[in-house]
């Protein structure tokens, strides 16, 4: 009943008065143009994103389970193959890069709600490249997912792992790139899906098999041949491993433990460098953002 | 320019040619087996109030899809504000605003950033946003509402705030698809008052569907279109005067005996409906005169009524528009109604 009292408020002088503002003037296609909307549609995600709370509790629940249910719980088990190193600290990489897996994919998920609701509508017919709508879509979500990436950086102190300054920033840099990835990978597949139970299908079976083959909750060498060449094959694979190497790199343990637990991912027994690894991702990121971007353009 | 001139379908016609808002010809769009739009030509002048008038599934909105950029014709041409649908679609887009059926506004965002957002993408200068927005939002009366949630607004406040939102880049074509669809009659009536003014205020050419045909006389022409076709396009006076008769009303002593006796003093054939005798004769007032004078029959009650735009579809369709809408639903009312009658 708010809506009737506001309809019917007295507001303001008899029409056809003459109008006080100059007719505003819509201008060509221009880079300017589409920057503008790239910005807008970033903003956008950040605002809903700052409106709901609860989101921002509920996904740090996964980071948290399997940071000290799993890894409290599995660490007496495994306390012989850890070389002493806490189990936790072990996995924390690996839940580092899930914060952002989960957060990303359910930004580019709220594509598919817009799609729902009708405002992807509003944002298709726009005068702009529809390229920037998608560029913009992907910065929101790789931006939100940061944010969560952050949280769970904060809970650092509590595993084991040091808060210096440089190895922060380093995650974050590393988090940025990872976040960008998944989220143009979820736009891509937003682009051919209509409904938002077929996407959370369809994500829940890439996100899983994603994290559990990626090496978040075991090291890289040693494993079966299938197991092996399923892990090289994951992408997150190529995450998960510079982070650890770079949380590794600021623990104090001895060499036979980071030799176990830090194996570094190898191709046909080449060592893959840490930058190459970040590299990978960017770069499959980059190819998800242009499917995306085509498939988003050819659409009426 | 603020005004309606009687006879504005007469100049509309004639500037038309001079240089057409939207200029249609041959415009065809087909899905699969269905020709949804079956080669329609039309123009509509600068400054118009143009209305597309059928029942649901008539093509209406494929035809505004296609002015809209939104959906490619498969054959015929479009021209939009001076730009080519097929071949300058950007330029369309940036001369047009849109109102669509379903809302496309995000509930979750205040009134003001879906403004802002809509400023944003359609490359509004920054300086010009604030008094543009300010000077929409209070045509439609939600400037005092701005910081609102959408997600709290009505269906009305929704409806008025998405015209707004279609104004803001100041378009030269505003396309509104069934403005008023789904609101309630006082809201309905309110959306109108601000089209007038809208009208009034800015020079701006008006295209809108509806399926309320009560509606249809807001609008300066009229094309009714059935089964992806214009069936008629003119004035909605004009389209009156085409059915040729008034209807006149009825309440006898004795129906059956004034039916009978109507049809042998005046050769009119008049039948019984809802209790009162109807028929339609051309200039209906002139006639009730000759009614009282000639027929035997008291009479206690008369009424002489202009023919209706419901009147004008059913004599250029052969169908109430009603019973087109109606059919779906009757469906369904008639499974919820044997639902509870098994129950």
């Amino acid at each position: 009943m708010v809506a009737s009292t506001a309809t019917s408020e007295p507001t303001r002088p008899a029409a056809g008065a003459p109008l006080p503002v100059p007719a505003v003037h819509v201008p060509a296609s221009s880079l300017r143009g589409d920057l503008r909307a790239v910005k807008i549609v970033w903003e956008r995600e950040l605002i809903r994103f700052s409106k709901d709370k609860l989101r921002m509790i509920t996904s740090l629940v996964q980071p948290f389970l399997f940071l000290f249910v799993l890894g409290t719980g599995l660490s007496r088990l495994a306390s012989a193959g850890t070389h002493g190193v806490d189990l936790r600290t072990f996995v924390y990489p690996g839940v580092l890069c899930m914060a952002v897996l989960f957060t990303a994919m359910f930004s580019a998920a709220s594509l598919v709600w817009d799609r729902e609701f009708g405002f992807l509508r509003e944002m298709m017919v726009a005068p702009v490249r529809r390229s920037s709508l998608v560029l913009g879509k992907c910065f929101g979500g790789a931006t939100v997912a940061c944010f969560q990436g952050i949280l769970v950086l904060c809970l650092a102190g509590l595993v084991g792992v040091p808060y210096a300054p440089v190895l922060l920033l380093e995650i974050f840099v590393l988090q940025l790139v990872l976040a960008f990835t998944i989220t143009a990978f979820g736009v891509m597949v937003a682009a051919r899906i209509k409904q938002i139970q077929s996407f959370m299908a369809v994500t829940q079976m890439v996100m899983m098999p994603m994290y559990f083959l990626s090496g978040a909750i075991f090291p890289v060498s040693g494993l079966p041949q299938w197991l092996t060449i399923l892990n090289r094959l994951d992408p997150m694979t190529y995450a998960v491993d510079p982070m650890r190497r770079l949380v590794f790199n600021h623990l104090n343990i001895s060499a036979a433990a980071r030799r176990a637990l830090d194996p570094g991912v190898t191709w046909w027994g080449w060592h893959v460098p840490t930058l190459l690894e970040a590299g990978v991702v960017a770069a499959i990121g980059m190819i998800c953002l242009a499917v995306a971007i085509v498939e988003f353009s050819g659409r009426e | 320019m603020s005004e309606h001139a009687p006879g504005g379908g007469l100049v509309a016609h004639a500037t038309a040619a001079a240089a057409a808002s939207i200029s249609v010809h041959g415009l065809t769009k087909r899905y699969g087996e269905v020709e949804a739009v079956r080669g329609i030509d039309f123009e509509v002048a600068p400054g118009e109030i143009f209305g597309f008038l059928g029942p649901n599934g008539a093509g209406k909105s494929t035809t505004i899809a296609m002015l809209c950029t939104l959906v490619k014709p498969t054959s015929g041409s479009a021209t939009v504000a001076g730009f080519d649908v097929n071949h300058q679609r950007d330029s369309v887009r940036r001369n047009i605003g849109l109102v669509f059926q379903d809302t496309t506004l995000d509930t979750y965002l205040t009134a003001e950033q879906n403004m802002r957002l809509h400023a944003e993408l359609y490359g509004v200068e920054r300086e010009l946003v604030e008094p543009r927005m300010r000077q929409v939002l209070e045509m439609v009366d939600l400037w005092e509402r701005r910081r609102s949630a959408v997600a709290t607004f009505s269906g009305g406040m929704k409806r008025r705030l998405e015209i707004a939102r279609g104004l803001m880049h100041s378009p030269r074509v505003l396309f509104l698809d069934e403005p008023t669809v789904g609101l309630d009659p006082q809201t309905r009536s309110s959306i109108w008052t601000y089209i007038q003014e809208l009208k009034a205020a800015e020079d701006i050419t008006i295209f809108l569907t509806t399926h309320y045909m009560d509606e249809a006389e807001y609008c300066q022409r009229i094309a009714i279109m059935d089964k992806g076709v214009i069936v008629v396009l003119d004035t909605p006076d004009a389209l009156k005067a085409s059915v040729g008769h008034d209807r006149v009303t009825l309440e006898t002593d004795d129906d059956a005996a004034a039916i009978a006796a109507i049809a042998e003093r005046f050769q009119i054939t008049a039948h019984l409906s809802e209790g009162a005798v109807i028929f339609g004769v051309a200039s209906g007032e002139y006639f009730v005169p000759r009614l009282f004078a000639e027929l035997d029959v008291p009479i206690r009650c008369v009424s002489v009524s202009r023919p209706s735009l419901d009147d004008v579809f059913m004599s250029y369709t052969g169908t109430t528009i009603r019973d087109a809408e109606a059919s779906a639903g009757d469906q369904r009312r008639a499974a919820t109604a044997a639902f509870r009658r098994s129950r």
